[in-house]
């Protein structure tokens, strides 16, 4: 049985290993099944039993975490990084991030520069997670 | 005080599978490899490097079978916190030779302010990264370049 659920957790995080570096990209349900080698119909209820949120959710925020780093560490504008994280419409991205980060794109860009920490660790500490924190961490 | 971090060690759920992975792919040699009776001594290091790691299978008799099972759950979930980062000359030659023996790449070279790097994991669920650092890398925590070109 548990080497079952080893294989299954694996097979899930590949699925989230490719949210966090195809986030630019399109990605849907059925992409993510793929890459995790299961059925669509289990792959969302798995991917929440495994990490406690679904994948769309998963996604949203790693793109919200990237669009925060983007904000700050250039000076791309705000469409640009919209479209630079993956979302497709400017609307759902403002309505996400203020929703997630508590508040607007263009008003959290004014915390200023933000320091050069290692990637990996900034994207797996500053990922708004659905897990109760109203507000997500934030680079000082 | 100290005067050498020797061994660190990282959970892998069979040993055999590790060293197919470690020595096989990345390129590690085999340090120690003994029966101690209640365990299977394993280390590797890079070659040229006196630091080991110590491949190590959670289980009995150090775990309880419960904690044991938790244990190897968290390994797969990418959850244990064990990583390993290895430094490299040429970040994306060793990732082309790496790719064509099958590696499983998290995230492809890339450029940062300390270098450039890439990620991968083991076929456990480790994370592991090597880089290619900037002969003057900005130190971790100095104001980055608002110029910073947004990474992909």
């Amino acid at each position: 049985m548990s080497r079952a659920v080893e294989e299954l957790n694996r097979r899930m995080l590949r699925a989230r290993d490719a949210m966090d570096r195809a986030y630019a990209q399109p990605l849907d349900i059925p992409q993510l099944a793929r890459v995790a080698n299961v059925s669509e119909a289990h792959f969302i209820r798995t991917f929440r039993g495994t990490f406690d949120e679904t994948p769309h959710r998963y996604l949203q925020r790693r793109r919200v975490e990237r669009a925060m780093y983007l904000l700050r560490a250039t000076e791309r504008s705000v469409t640009d990084v919209c479209l630079d994280v993956g979302f497709t419409s400017l609307g759902t991205f403002s309505r996400s991030f203020r929703h997630i980060v508590g508040e607007a794109p263009a008003t959290y860009r004014r915390r200023g520069p933000i320091k050069a920490v290692p990637n990996c660790f900034a994207m797996a500490w500053t990922r708004p997670s659905s897990f109760g924190e109203a507000v997500a961490r934030k680079i000082v | 005080m100290f005067n050498a971090l020797l061994i660190s060690s990282l959970y892998v759920l069979d040993q055999e599978k590790a060293l197919d992975f470690y020595v096989g792919k990345l390129g590690l040699e085999v340090n120690t490899d003994q029966d101690l009776g209640f365990m299977r001594w394993l280390t590797v290091n890079v070659p040229g490097d006196a630091r080991q790691v110590l491949l190590e299978t959670p289980g009995a008799p150090g775990l309880d079978p419960k904690t044991a099972e938790q244990a190897r759950e968290l390994v797969t979930k990418g959850a244990t916190g064990g990583h390993l980062f290895f430094t490299t000359t040429d970040c994306w030659k060793t990732y082309n030779e790496l790719r064509a023996k099958g590696v499983e790449f998290t995230e492809e070279p890339t450029e940062r302010p300390y270098g450039i790097d890439c990620g991968l994991r083991d076929p456990f669920g480790n994370h592991i990264r090597f880089s290619q650092p900037l002969a003057a890398a900005a130190p971790v925590g100095s104001d980055e370049k608002r110029s910073a070109r947004p990474s992909k």
